[in-house]
């Protein structure tokens, strides 16, 4: 124990352990916020579609030989997740369907592209990485750490400031629209909100592991909690939590930041699954 | 002036028109009861009129200083699921959302209001409890109380007591009927014509006919004969 405190403080004076929490909780927090939104629009999965597009995007900046890859993946993610919410609600194809579809088209792609224009002599440790979460959130650069804090303080203003819209499109869109309540741009916020996430989580757990980390926080807070707003507050606790010990379990056990990360998040979720059980039955 | 001037109405999805060439008016303080089979577009006329759908001809003009958005609304069966995380006053003060300029957060006057909206429903002893809780009964009062935040000038209420017991259904129907007395203009849709010809003052029926007209015109027509006869029947 002593040994760990001691190890740990060594630990924290390096800047790149800094940055990794820094960025870190800030991408939690975002990714939390959401949640509740997406589980009960029925897009749990939007999470996992949305990266493989990312991902797929990357390998074509990769492959273009782009320094600056936020620049079409940022995009790209956008336009993919306003196409998905949107056709969600009305198209004939369901919103979980259309999502498994671009889903592993993207995915596809992207390896395809990686295969065939190799960039690095190790493409399957960088489809691994980019799939499971890589180190990199672990060697961050003082620029991307500035991207992840202006993107993420974007995100929660936009998201507190349009707060009680977001509620009312989520628990009733008809009522909202015949109210007179914009839905459609609501619906485009927070489908960009999404894509801006998940773009910024694919540095820490990867793409196959951002779904829990949006869809868990959200899941075990409602468990628990039966308001709107205190399911988001104890999820993005839970998150922000979840994600500090997580990294600095990973730095300390030497394991792969993202699967510890969500090794937590699913603990946490059994736990508050535990505990919203023994309360409904001492209610009945 | 009328409140809603509805002209020479189509209506229907992309597949055709369900109804065509439908005219009628309500005027404030009106109570209006929609009735007709299952599928005679009933719904489709209450989401025509709220400016969910567009209508495929015709027009709906609002008049007597009704903006657009200023109908409130209680859905046929709301799709909101049945783990979702709201409270009463979370899901009432929803309704607050439609008033005027934005304002990111609700303020005191919203407040008042939505406290004002649970009393007159009496559901403030609900106020913090969690809406996926309630029975139906208490479901149906906390969506009318949002739906009178959203205005206090006309609702158009969908089958209100489906699924209430006979009890309920009675006490949604007198407080729909108090709310009418307070000057809120109502557009109701009911299966229970023998409810609407007793609490409306016009009959809008739907059908392969259709008639429009106050309740003792109803009564005097084919379809009312024909309904109440079957009623006393009973
Ligand atoms: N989204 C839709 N797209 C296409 N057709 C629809 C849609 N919704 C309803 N319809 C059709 O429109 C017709 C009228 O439906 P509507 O829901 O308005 O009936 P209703 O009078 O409200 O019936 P009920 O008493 O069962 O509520 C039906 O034939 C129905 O099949
Ligand atoms: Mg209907």
């Amino acid at each position: 124990m002593i040994l760990g405190a001691s190890k740990l403080a060594i630990y924290l004076q390096y800047p790149f352990v800094q940055y990794a929490l820094i960025v870190g909780v800030l991408i939690a927090l975002c990714s939390s916020l959401l949640g509740v939104t997406l589980v009960l629009k029925r897009f749990s999965f939007i999470g996992d579609g949305l990266s493989h597009v990312a991902f797929g995007a990357m390998s074509v900046a990769a492959v273009v030989g782009l320094t600056n890859q936020m620049l079409i993946v940022l995009p790209v993610t956008i336009v993919c997740a306003v196409l998905l919410l949107r056709t969600g609600s009305k198209a004939r194809l369901q919103g979980d369907a259309s999502v498994a579809i671009i889903s592993v088209t993207a995915l596809a792609v992207g390896y395809l592209l990686m295969n065939v224009f190799p960039t690095s002599s190790n493409v399957s440790a960088d489809v691994c990485g980019t799939l499971f979460g890589s180190s990199s959130i672990l060697n961050l650069s003082m620029a991307e750490v500035w991207v992840s804090i202006v993107l993420s303080v974007v995100t929660v203003a936009v998201f507190v400031v349009f707060y009680n819209r977001i509620f009312a499109v989520t628990f009733d869109e008809n009522f909202a629209k015949a109210t007179g309540v914009k839905t459609d741009i609501y619906n485009l916020i927070i489908a960009v909100i999404i894509a801006v996430v998940i773009v910024l989580a694919m540095n820490l757990v990867g793409s196959l592991l951002i779904s829990a980390l949006v869809i868990f926080p959200a899941l075990s807070a409602m468990r628990v909690f039966k308001s709107f707003l205190s399911v988001t507050v104890c999820s993005t606790v839970l998150s922000v939590s979840t994600a500090l010990i997580g990294i600095l379990a990973s730095v300390l056990l030497s394991t792969p930041v993202g699967p510890t990360i969500v090794a937590g998040e699913a603990i946490v979720f059994i736990a508050f699954w535990i505990i919203g059980a023994v309360k409904g039955v001492k209610k009945a | 002036m009328p409140q809603l001037t509805i002209k020479d109405l189509s209506l229907g999805y992309e597949n055709g028109a369900i109804l065509s060439h439908l005219s009628f008016e309500v005027n404030a303080g009106d109570y209006l009861a929609i009735v007709g089979e299952n599928g005679s577009g009933k719904s489709t006329l209450m989401k025509t009129l709220l400016g969910l759908l567009k209508p495929l001809a015709g027009e709906i003009s609002f008049g007597d200083s009704l903006r657009k958005n200023e109908i409130g609304y209680l859905p046929q069966q709301t799709l909101v699921q049945r783990d979702f995380p709201a409270s009463v006053t979370e899901v009432v003060l929803s309704g607050c959302l439609s008033n005027g300029a934005f304002h990111p957060f609700y303020n005191k006057a919203d407040k008042a209001r939505a406290a004002a909206n649970m009393a007159r429903m009496g559901i403030t002893e609900l106020k913090d409890r969690s809406y996926r809780e309630l029975s139906g009964g208490q479901q149906q009062r906390v969506l009318l109380a949002r739906a009178l935040c959203a205005t206090e000038k006309i609702l158009l209420l969908d089958e209100p007591v489906s699924g209430l017991d006979p009890k309920v259904t009675m006490e949604m129907y007198d407080l729909i009927k108090q709310l009418n007395d307070e000057g809120v203009t109502i557009i109701m849709i009911s299966h229970d014509i023998a409810a609407a010809v007793r609490y409306a003052d016009h009959i809008l029926h739907l059908g392969e006919k259709i008639f429009f007209g106050t309740v003792e015109d109803y009564k005097k027509s084919e379809f009312g004969e024909f309904f109440l006869a079957k009623e006393e029947t009973v």
